[in-house]
Formats: structure tokens, C-alpha cells, sequence
């Protein structure tokens, strides 16, 4: 299963926001690049077709003048810079330094020499985006090729000057040396008044992960530095001469019409009104001065009765848009001969899980500064699809995509949060209109309520299984929250497992591991539930009936760090999860300890065992799985968010609980390195085993299943 | 609008603002000090925090005609030179940061801690970080780092390097 996942780039149905429609329309009326490159060695990553179609959105971008089938480049200057472009970006799941070392790592210099130029339209080339744990799996090979093809280049470079047999020569330390004459350069000597541009080879020799020196060990944070004393400038640190504050008028209620808005008052007090179609900002010196301007607004709105939460789960259900899904009619795999087994089967379970919508909550909230110069636009922006916000800032002012440049600062996270370049529309449009610079950064409160949200959903799941715990019917029917990991990893000879699509009542789109969370949710308590019916030991249960070798091996890791099968005192319980997700394996092992009185649940131990492939960077990779672990805590345990009408009724962070301090349990992880797979990402299949090992904890504590993500909202109620 | 005078990072700064301005406002609007930084507006969250007087203060709900003839310090007064406080080292080497948006308001309330107790334990830690966010989750690690400061200055030198 994992070979055939390798190259593939599918977008879940559930990344809704990928497929919207423009945020904003305007009435709008109205393009040489390419010369910031000095003397030395070019590098150039050329991409084969079936790649570039996957990975960098192929034929849809225009009007730009790079060749289209570049996918990173390399520059090293006469004055020993090296600079590497790639179109990825940095929100900290820290790939500046990944990347960096894979750099090191082939071309053989220190990892201080390199410096990443990352999401930058005019300088980087073409990317899709940064999401779905691809920056791994595909950038960094790419720019291991990269780096090796120019060390190669260099030692030609020193072959030929020398007039000597490149055999000889050897690249190290940033210096070709000639071990029988010792003679060296170091490579700017080398590069001084070249002007070379190299292809990469489609098959360049890579150094194989058993030889790494500087990939595969722990590396510190490149540019740390500047994060430590607050040096480093966010997008919204970002600041022009001259620039106002803007700010937008929210309506009252999503798909709210305005009524009537009284721009007068906010002109007097300075600040410039923009009204056009359904947008309505203003931009002024200072942002507490843009606020009150809004405010001065007085706006009146009408809107319709909308759903609420309570109603949810109902309304997912009975609003699914089968045959007139605009998304596709997500996913349907039949195999074997569902119905009869069922009816066939000793032990039949059919059960429901539900999971609520849940925000980012990205601590730097969206955030975008604008400046025009004539019809030409540049925008630095905090977003994971600086090319994709560039097209849609093109559209949204009917100009050429290569007449807008955006830039991406490292961010303060994404997680999945900052795909749309509304931020950035809303900048431009109020820079135009001043015609001056104009930065927008959301509030709490406008992050909460008008961003977009991890989708909810209903599962419902029938299986039937035998006396000896050989699943033999699996049917899994997700309504709405997503496909990612929706099908069985488990060897079930008859299933059915369909994607529902839902018409939200709130706008959704992707987040961290998308649907995989709810979807192995369902099917590792599920997994439980089954192993409780047929008595057996539920570690014994799943790997009965699993087959894969590297998900096996995670599991039995896990279990063994853990001490699975220990004995328990009263009120503590065990409980896992696990499964396969974006290439990666998790099994995740929980201890939680319910206090019956108060029915405060807490968790006090997870253990983790993940297997990417080859390891690029232990410490890296364990941050990565703290913070998914830290993190899926708050939706598995307490997150949700309150709606009604159209309104978000816990939209600010004292009345919607993210994971502090005091909720982290003490976090082990056990990393299994396998050095003769490629590497993969890390940053989402982390998270995806954590829920389900904690609602099996407390069934084992308990004897309570709880079915419905968040799981204690309010505390675990034992009356149920 | 008002004259106000603050003394900042050692430094004596004249701005014109209504008193009722938030200290983080003033900071990153007016003065170019955004290491300080906003993450909910309501003091929930502690990346604003910086330290008034020594003690730990969430600058976004602070209003600066309340912080007149008090010593402020913000992360960017917080290194000596080129050398950094033991608890911004002590972040680096333990790499208990991500995206690194709540970086500054922990390494302040890190060192506000450590002033009052030079050698907390992890749940003395934990209590006192429990109003700063860290949404990558982070968690384990600045708890790790604030130890660490606390041993490299070994309790007597926290002092160094702050509030002047």
C-alpha cells in the first residue's frame, strides 16, 4: 500500500477551501523578472511531466515567464554565497532547516553558508503549496538532486582549471581538493566569472541515508536567533513608509446583506471607505483609529435563521449533495460481497461517531501588507499558497499574475488554516484605494469567525467479525468531515466505504491530517469496540487482522515502549490507536486517569512509535510529534465550536479551550528510522492515533465508550 | 491624545497617544518594538508579555498611561549586546520552539519566573507558563528550557541581563 502512495498528489474533498470561489469581486481597471541572479553556477531542478502535473498544479498556471517544468534552483555566487530557492514555506514546522541540511548534506558545505530564499512569486519558482506533508517526500529529494549536481559541477569546474582527472578530486567542507596535488579551492574561487547553468540528471547519484553526515542528525532551528529575540519579522511585523491600518466591516451573521452603512463619519475622522460589492473596509493612520472608523460605520445588516450545533449532526445527515456535489462525489470503494457477510457474521456492531467543527487557532492570525506601484502589486502575506494567493489577487484586480508578486515571511502556523489569500485581497484592494501601503491583521475574533473550520461530521460504521476476531464485513460511511484515511488498513475481505458530501453550514476546509483524525477516530474505537465483543486483547485483535508490515511494526514498538499489558490501579486506563496516513505510520498509546467524583479526565501519559522512512532530522521530527500530540489533544478532548445563526458563539480564546501546559501529559517517542525507505513528512500522520487511544483509555477505565469528538467537553459524565 | 514618557529597554521614548492605547499597540505601532506580539487582544494567550517593573504583564491589555515612570523591558532589550539571557540560550539548545510566534512572550514570562523563583520544579513551571499558548505545543520543551536556564545561571545570575 505505501509504494503506491508515493507520487500521487490527490486533494481530499475535504480541502473545500482549495475550490471556492473568490472571496471578493471588484470592479477593477489594470507586467521581466529574473535578473537578481549575479555570476556564478546555476543549478536548475528540472521536474519530469507527470510530476510537475501533480505537484506544481501543471497547466494552471499563465502569464509568467519561468520555464514550467523548474521546480527549485540553486545559485552558488563568485562571493560564496549559496542560495536556494524553493517555492515552500516555513511555519514552523521548521523546513528552512530540513531543507537546509539536505543542501549541506550533498553539496558538502556548512549548513551557515546556505541560505533558503522560500514563497516568493518572483524569485522562487512555481508551487502548488505548502500542505499534506509533501515538502519532504518531494522537496527535499529534489533538492538533495539539486545540491549533488552542482557539488558535481564544481568538481568539473576544478578539473578543468586544473587540467586534471576529475577522479581525484573531492568535495568537502565547502572546497574541491586534489588529494595528489592537495591543491584546493573553496567554491567561490571556483565559481568567479562563470556563468554556468546546469540541468539536474533525471538520475543523479544520491548519497544513500546510511552515509548521511549532516542529514539525519539533529539540527537546531537555522535562523533561531532572530526567534529568540524577536528580531524576526512576521507578516504581520511587516511595516512600509507611509502605510495605513486597514480594517474590514464583518456582517453581523455569515451570508448577512447589508443594509445600510453610513461612510461620512469615518471619512471626517481620516480614514479612506471602500465600498465595492459586497466589500466594505477602511484604512487609516493608526489601527485603533481604523477601528473606531468602523464602528462609525453604524451598519445595519438582515440575515436568514441558520443551523446550530445542536442540530449538527442531523443536519449533516440529511443535507448530503449526492449526484450534485460540485467536489466530486468523494469516495466509494466496494470490494467482496458486503451484505452477505454481514448477515454470515458471529458478532455484528454498528455504531456512530461524531466530530465537531474545530478552528486553527493559529497563534499569528492572518495578517497581509499591500503596496501598488502603478498597476504592478506586491504583497507580503502569511499563507501556505503564495502562488495560489497570487492568482487569486490577479482575479480579484484584473491584472496579469506576473504583475503581482507575494511574499511569504516565516509565519507564526498554518496547520492547515492559511490556504486563502482573503488577507491579502483585502489589503490590496484598500492600498489601491488610499494609494498608499495598507497591512490588515485579523483580530482573535475575526480569525474565529471568518476563516474557515475543520469540517464536522457523522461516521457511521457496521461491521461483522467472527468468534476467533477475524473481521469479515467492514461498511464506514463518513458524512461530510473528509476521505483522508477513510479506508481500512485492516484485512477485511468485504467492505464498503463511502464519502458523503455535505452542504456546511459553516465554511470548512483543511486542517492538520484533514478527515484522517476523524476517520481513524471511528475505526480504531471501532477496532476496540470489536475486540471488546470478542473478548480479546486489543492489541491481539488488530494484529490479527494486519497484515502491513511497517503498521505492525509501529504498533508492536508502541506497545513495548508502553508496557502494554501491565496491570492498572482504579481509575486509570490503557488505550490505543493507530493507522497510516500521508505515507507515515503512527501507533499511539495513551494512560488516562478519570476521577469518578469529578469526572475530570486527565491524560497522563501518551506514547508514540512513528516510521517515516529515512530520518532528516531526529530532533525535527520529535518536535513534530510532541506538537501533533499536544495539539490533537485539544480536538480530541475539549475543542469545539459553538455557532447558531449564522454567528460563532465561542469565537475568542477565553471561551474556546486550546491544549496549555497544564494539559500535556508526559509525551514518550519511540521513532523506528528505516534508512532503505524514502523519507517522508511528519507533520499530520502524528496526530491521527491519539483520540482513539484516548477514548479506549477510558473505556478501560470506565467502561464508558464515548463516541462524539470532543470527547469531555465538560468532563466525562458517568451516569451514561 | 496625550505626551507620555516611557522608558523602555533602558531607553526613554516620548509618544503621543490617548493613555488608554494598549502598551502592545504603542510598542509595535509607534515605536518598531514588534518582537512583542498579538495573539488575542484579551490577555488569554501571553505573546504579548513583557515585564513592567521586573513582573510579568500582558502589554496587550495594559494601558500605557498606567505603565508612565515604570521600567519596561521587552524581548528585544533582553540580551546584552550580542549576548543573549540564559533563557533565550537556553530556547535555542533545547529547540523548544516551532513556528516561534509565542517564542517572545514565553521567554519573558520564563524570566519573570525565574526572578521570583530562581529554582522552579516542572509543576512550579507549569503553573506559572499556564497563560501563555503555544498552539504548535511546544509545551514539554519550554518547560525543558526554563530548567536548563535555570541551572546554567544556577539561581544567583538570573538577574543579569534584564530590566535594566
Amino acid at each position: 500500500m505505501s509504494e503506491g502512495h508515493q507520487t500521487e498528489l490527490y486533494l481530499e474533498p475535504e480541502r473545500y477551501e482549495l475550490r471556492a470561489a473568490a472571496p471578493y469581486r471588484f470592479d477593477v481597471g489594470r507586467r521581466d523578472f529574473f535578473k537578481f541572479l549575479g555570476a556564478g553556477v546555476l543549478v536548475v531542478s528540472v521536474l519530469k511531466p507527470a510530476i510537475l502535473a501533480q505537484e506544481s498544479g501543471g497547466g494552471q498556471r499563465r502569464g509568467e515567464s519561468l520555464p514550467k517544468e523548474i521546480d527549485a534552483w540553486l545559485h552558488i555566487g563568485e562571493n560564496g554565497k549559496i542560495n536556494v530557492y524553493t517555492g515552500k514555506d516555513e511555519m514552523g514546522q521548521n523546513i528552512r532547516t530540513s531543507l537546509s541540511q539536505a543542501v549541506a548534506e550533498e553539496l558538502h558545505v556548512p549548513i551557515d553558508q546556505i541560505e533558503l530564499v522560500m514563497g516568493d512569486t518572483q524569485l522562487t519558482p512555481f508551487d502548488m503549496g505548502t500542505f499534506g506533508s509533501r515538502t519532504t517526500p518531494t522537496m527535499n529529494l529534489q533538492l538533495r538532486k539539486v545540491a549533488a549536481a552542482a557539488r558535481e559541477t564544481l568538481i568539473g569546474l576544478a578539473a578543468q582549471q586544473w587540467q586534471t582527472d576529475r577522479k581525484g578530486l573531492m568535495a568537502d567542507d565547502g572546497k574541491i581538493t586534489d588529494a595528489k596535488s592537495r591543491r584546493s579551492a573553496n567554491y567561490a574561487e571556483l565559481t568567479k566569472g562563470q556563468q554556468i547553468t546546469q540541468d539536474v540528471a533525471s538520475d543523479q547519484a544520491l548519497i544513500p541515508a546510511t552515509e548521511w553526515r549532516v542529514a539525519g542528525q539533529s539540527a537546531h532551528k537555522v535562523d533561531g536567533r532572530d526567534f529568540v529575540t524577536g528580531r524576526h519579522h512576521y507578516p504581520s511585523d511587516q511595516k512600509l513608509p507611509d502605510m495605513l491600518y486597514g480594517k474590514i466591516l464583518r456582517p453581523a451573521a455569515f451570508d448577512a446583506t447589508l443594509v445600510s452603512a453610513d461612510t461620512q463619519k469615518a471619512e471626517q475622522m481620516g480614514a479612506v471607505v471602500v465600498h465595492d460589492g459586497n466589500f466594505v473596509g477602511v484604512a487609516a493612520p493608526s489601527s485603533r483609529l481604523a477601528a473606531s472608523a468602523i464602528e462609525a460605520l453604524n451598519a445595519e445588516w438582515k440575515s436568514e435563521p441558520q443551523p446550530s450545533n445542536k442540530e449538527l449532526f442531523d443536519y449533516l445527515r440529511k443535507n448530503t449533495t449526492e449526484g450534485k456535489n460540485p467536489t466530486g462525489d468523494g469516495d466509494r470503494y466496494d470490494v467482496g460481497a458486503l451484505d452477505q457477510a454481514m448477515t454470515s457474521a458471529d458478532h455484528k456492531l454498528q455504531q456512530t461517531y461524531t466530530i465537531s467543527y474545530i478552528a486553527h487557532v493559529p497563534l499569528e492570525p492572518r495578517a497581509a501588507l499591500a503596496k501598488w506601484d502603478g498597476d504592478r502589486l506586491t504583497v507580503w502575506t502569511g499563507t501556505q499558497r503564495p502562488f495560489g494567493v497570487r492568482g487569486q489577487l490577479a482575479e480579484a484586480f484584473h491584472i496579469p499574475e506576473d504583475h503581482v508578486r507575494v511574499l511569504m515571511p516565516d509565519t507564526g502556523s498554518g496547520y492547515g488554516g492559511k490556504h486563502t489569500g482573503e488577507t491579502a485581497i483585502e489589503a490590496a484592494r484598500l492600498a489601491r484605494a488610499a494609494k498608499r501601503p495598507v497591512k490588515v491583521v485579523w483580530t482573535r475574533e475575526e480569525e474565529f469567525s471568518w476563516a474557515y473550520f475543520r469540517p464536522a461530521g457523522v461516521i457511521d460504521v457496521s461491521s461483522g467479525v467472527r468468534n476467533d476476531g477475524t473481521i469479515t464485513a467492514w461498511e464506514f460511511h463518513n458524512y461530510n468531515s473528509g476521505s483522508a484515511g477513510i479506508r481500512t488498513y485492516y484485512e477485511v475481505p468485504n467492505q464498503r466505504i463511502v464519502f458523503h458530501a455535505v452542504r456546511s453550514p459553516l465554511r470548512q476546509g483543511s486542517y492538520r491530517a484533514l478527515a484522517a483524525t476523524a476517520n481513524h477516530f471511528a475505526r480504531e474505537s471501532h477496532m476496540d469496540e470489536l475486540a471488546h465483543a470478542v473478548k480479546m486483547d486489543s492489541l491481539e485483535f488488530r494484529l490479527k487482522n494486519l497484515k502491513d508490515e511497517r503498521l505492525r511494526a509501529v504498533f508492536e514498538a508502541a506497545a513495548k515502549q508502553f508496557g502494554w499489558g501491565k496491570s492498572k490501579s482504579a481509575g486509570q486506563g490503557f488505550g490505543m490507536g493507530g493507522g497510516y496516513e500521508k505515507l507515515g505510520n503512527i501507533a499511539t498509546f495513551a494512560e488516562v486517569h478519570v476521577d469518578r467524583k469529578s469526572g475530570d479526565v486527565k491524560v497522563v501519559r501518551v506514547v508514540s512509535a512513528f516510521e517515516c522512512g529515512a530520518i532528516v532530522n531526529p530532533d525535527g521530527l520529535r518536535n513534530q510529534i510532541e506538537g501533533s500530540n499536544v495539539q490533537g489533544l485539544g480536538g480530541a478532548l475539549f475543542e469545539a465550536i459553538e455557532f447558531a445563526d449564522g454567528k460563532i458563539l465561542n469565537g475568542r480564546l477565553s471561551e474556546y479551550r486550546v491544549p496549555r501546559f497544564s494539559d500535556v501529559p508526559v509525551l514518550e517517542t519511540v521513532l523506528l528510522d528505516r534508512k532503505d525507505i524514502p523519507s517522508v513528512g511528519a507533520g499530520e500522520c502524528p496526530m491521527i492515533g491519539l483520540a482513539p487511544a484516548i477514548a479506549n483509555a477510558i473505556f478501560d477505565a470506565t467502561g464508558v465508550r464515548l463516541r462524539a469528538l470532543p470527547l469531555v467537553p465538560d468532563g466525562l459524565k458517568m451516569t451514561s | 491624545m496625550a505626551t507620555i514618557h516611557l522608558a523602555i529597554n533602558g531607553k526613554s521614548y516620548t509618544v503621543d497617544a490617548d493613555p488608554q492605547t494598549s502598551l502592545l499597540n504603542v510598542l509595535r505601532e509607534q515605536l518598531d518594538l514588534t518582537g512583542s506580539k498579538y495573539g488575542c487582544g484579551e490577555g488569554q494567550c501571553g505573546a504579548c508579555t513583557v515585564l513592567i517593573d521586573g513582573k510579568s504583564q500582558r502589554s496587550c491589555i495594559t494601558r500605557i498611561g498606567a505603565v508612565v515612570q515604570k521600567q519596561i523591558t521587552t524581548i528585544e532589550g533582553l540580551a546584552a549586546g550580542d549576548r543573549l539571557h540564559p533563557v533565550q540560550e537556553a530556547f535555542l539548545e533545547v529547540g523548544a520552539m516551532q513556528c516561534g510566534y509565542c517564542t517572545s512572550g514565553m521567554i519573558m514570562s520564563a524570566v519573570a519566573l525565574l526572578k521570583r523563583n530562581p529554582n522552579p520544579n516542572a509543576s512550579e513551571i507549569v503553573d506559572f507558563m499556564d497563560g501563555n499558548v503555544c498552539r504548535c505545543g511546544t509545551y514539554p520543551r519550554i518547560v525543558s528550557a526554563i530548567q536548563k536556564a535555570a541551572h546554567m545561571t544556577s539561581g544567583t545570575a538570573t538577574e543579569k541581563g534584564t530590566s535594566r
